[in-house]
């Protein structure tokens, strides 16, 4: 119920927003009947409607994850930020080995695996995309090799 | 005998030795894809989109390579659906009904085999009705105008969030998301930015194969960290392989029944392989007449309708994505994804100017199942060993792979962070159950739906009443309300096990 309820009106509010700065879209003094900002209108009423409509009539709450997972959870998103962040100055083989590992760890905590799960993804995965497919990664950036 | 020369000219593209290769290849990958728990063929073909370009592949072949992957995975889907009880993907949900009871009695092998034949059954005789229906809606289409297009767009947007959600705000509100991110960028007929909020990075759009492998994969792995590894693989043990012939025989008609229904479930837009396994399975459960209690206790044409079911339904979703550009399922939408990127536009006159790209993929299509048959069958003892893949190594390489993909495209660690808000998105809708594929539809389809509105209205010169002028319109238009509507009411008979979002 209050997942819903407070979904809803964060969905509302979003929409809400949106019309608004819809309005703001510049319009070209030769426009088409229809011009640049009814479409989007048209799209924040129907987010305002369903918004209101599921504070209105909520579902029942999901089962939302305990503390533990909540950390497992918070730790995945700053590991996955890094690994996008890292990935161009310092290259692919040092992210995704460290990445990797923690998943792996975070899955089953077990140090021998996540660190044979960080090297071999990392060496494995660097040699199939790079040389097989020929994806454009760089083993190491430029912050390690200078 | 126009189909014959078409086919044959297709053969001609298919049979070459790159396009067989990427074909078997696709089909091995898909079959993989499709066996583990937890990544589904919208989840496989999404991650591998971003490589196909790396392979500098045409577009015949790349889309040879994807629908086969596709094909694949609704075979595979139901190894683990069988063995472990857990569905491989959700159209495999299902077989788990027949399926597990019959591995628990000693019978996985058989149960195996059959659903093998039953997929086969389903996607071969759906690759042929697609070979004949598509060509005829693709002359019906030529009579879309933008005002028949606009009302076709809001009846994929209306079945899809009707029949896959159990709420309908929440499946409207999916759609409008969609639509509202793809407003993001330059408006198409004045080259004026729209909501960019000064970004340069979203001058030109949000990149929806950005939005895909978000929502899907990355969004896959914190579900999968928050269970802690739920459904991790067990060892099982298959027995000896033998062809059931008898269960074969017996079930032949459930399978053609199955087919049929599936086919049409997958035609309509929005519906997808999930509606057409749900519905193959309980149409067999009623007209079974002396046997009726045996089903969900191990009733082999339990087994063969659901899996007959879902691959008619793949075939048929191919039918309105080739010829109108409006995708019949989640996986289908992945594909427009696809097709968009190549620079191919879906339609009627794909049928014409492109007719190798058609041809050649039915050919590849017809050929791929011959493949299938062949690994799902004889072979089907090495995707159960690969079954056993534990998670610990599976998710963090399929997290590596999506970011590689995404970052190979444009190089930008830019796309890769939006990447992961429409993870963290796609967990947070997912909990809430709003289902996720409207908004890829939304994303996909909403400078078409915008423009086919803006310039019916250039047409009439502003007159609303023009979008209802045509028989056409007016029946897309009321299909589209009942496709919305009707599901509220018919939500306590339909009991559906599970949300559906193939």
């Amino acid at each position: 119920m209050r997942g819903d309820r407070v979904f809803g009106l964060v969905v509302t509010f979003a929409a809400l927003g949106y019309i608004v700065s819809a309005a703001q879209i510049r319009v070209g003094f030769l426009s088409d009947p229809v011009g640049s900002r009814t479409f989007p209108y048209m799209i924040g009423g129907v987010g305002l409607l369903c918004g209101l409509a599921m504070v209105l009539r909520p579902d029942p709450d999901p089962e939302w994850p305990g503390p533990p997972a909540l950390v497992r959870i918070a730790v995945t998103l700053v590991v996955l930020v890094a690994f996008a962040v890292t990935l161009r100055p310092v290259g692919f083989l040092l992210p995704a080995a460290l990445a990797s590992a923690i998943l792996a760890w975070l899955i089953r905590p077990d140090l021998a695996r996540a660190a044979l799960a960080g090297v071999g993804l990392s060496l494995g995965l660097f040699g199939v995309l790079k040389y097989g497919l020929g994806l454009g990664l760089a083993p190491f950036g430029r912050v390690l090799t200078g | 005998m126009d189909i014959l020369a078409n086919l044959t000219q297709g053969f001609a593209v298919a049979l070459t030795p790159t396009t067989l290769l990427l074909a078997v290849g696709g089909c091995f990958l898909g079959t993989v894809i499709g066996s583990l728990p937890g990544l589904g063929p919208s989840n496989g073909v999404a991650i591998l989109i971003p490589l196909a370009f790396s392979l500098g592949l045409d577009a015949t072949q790349a889309l040879v390579l994807m629908t086969a992957v596709y094909y694949g995975a609704m075979y595979g889907g139901r190894i683990s659906s069988i063995l472990l009880n857990i569905p491989g993907d959700e159209p495999a949900l299902m077989t788990t009904l027949d399926g597990y009871p019959m591995a628990r009695q000693g019978r996985a092998a058989d149960a195996l085999v059959l659903s093998g034949v039953a997929s086969f059954v389903g996607a071969f005789l759906a690759t042929i009705g697609l070979m004949l229906m598509a060509p005829l809606l693709a002359r019906v289409a030529y009579l879309f105008g933008p005002a028949e297009y606009f009302a076709l767009y809001l009846l994929a947007f209306c079945t899809l969030g009707g029949l896959t959600s159990r709420n309908q705000a929440k499946a409207a509100f999916a759609a409008a998301l969609g639509l509202a991110i793809a407003m993001i960028g330059l408006d198409n007929q004045t080259g004026i930015p729209r909501l960019t909020f000064g970004a340069i990075h979203l001058m030109d759009g949000v990149d929806f194969l950005v939005a895909i492998v978000g929502l899907f994969a990355v969004a896959e792995v914190f579900i999968f960290i928050e269970g802690h590894g739920r459904g991790s693989a067990i060892g099982t043990s298959l027995g000896r392989l033998t062809i059931p012939v008898r269960d074969i025989v017996t079930s032949f008609g459930a399978m053609l029944r199955a087919t049929a229904i599936g086919f049409v479930a997958g035609i309509l837009p929005g519906a997808g392989a999930s509606l057409g396994s749900f519905l193959a399975y309980m149409g067999e459960k009623a007209v079974a007449r002396h046997d009726k209690e045996t089903f969900g206790t191990g009733n082999p044409r339990g087994v063969a309708a659901p899996e007959a079911g879902n691959n008619a339904a793949a075939g048929g979703a191919l039918v309105p994505m080739l010829t109108l550009g409006v995708p019949g399922s989640g996986t289908t939408a992945v594909l427009l994804a696809l097709l968009l990127t190549l620079d191919i536009t879906p339609g009627p006159l794909l049928f014409d100017e492109r007719p190798e790209v058609v041809w050649g993929l039915i050919a590849a299509l017809l050929i791929s199942n011959f493949v299938l048959l062949i690994m799902n069958v004889p072979m089907v003892r090495l995707f159960v060993r690969i079954l056993s893949v534990p998670p610990w190594l599976l998710l963090p390489g399929i997290t590596m792979i999506s970011f590689s993909g995404i970052y190979s495209l444009s190089g930008s660690g830019f796309d890769l962070i939006l990447m992961i808000i429409f993870g963290i998105l796609g967990y947070v809708l997912r909990k809430l159950d709003v289902p996720t594929v409207p908004i890829i539809l939304g994303i996909l389809l909403g400078n078409n739906m915008e423009d086919s509105l803006r310039r019916a209205m250039v047409i009439s010169d502003g007159d609303w009443t023009y979008l209802f002028s045509s028989g056409i319109a007016v029946g897309l238009w009321l299909a589209a309300i009942a496709g919305f509507v009707a599901p509220l009411f018919l939500r306590s008979f339909l009991k559906r096990p599970g949300k559906a979002a193939d």
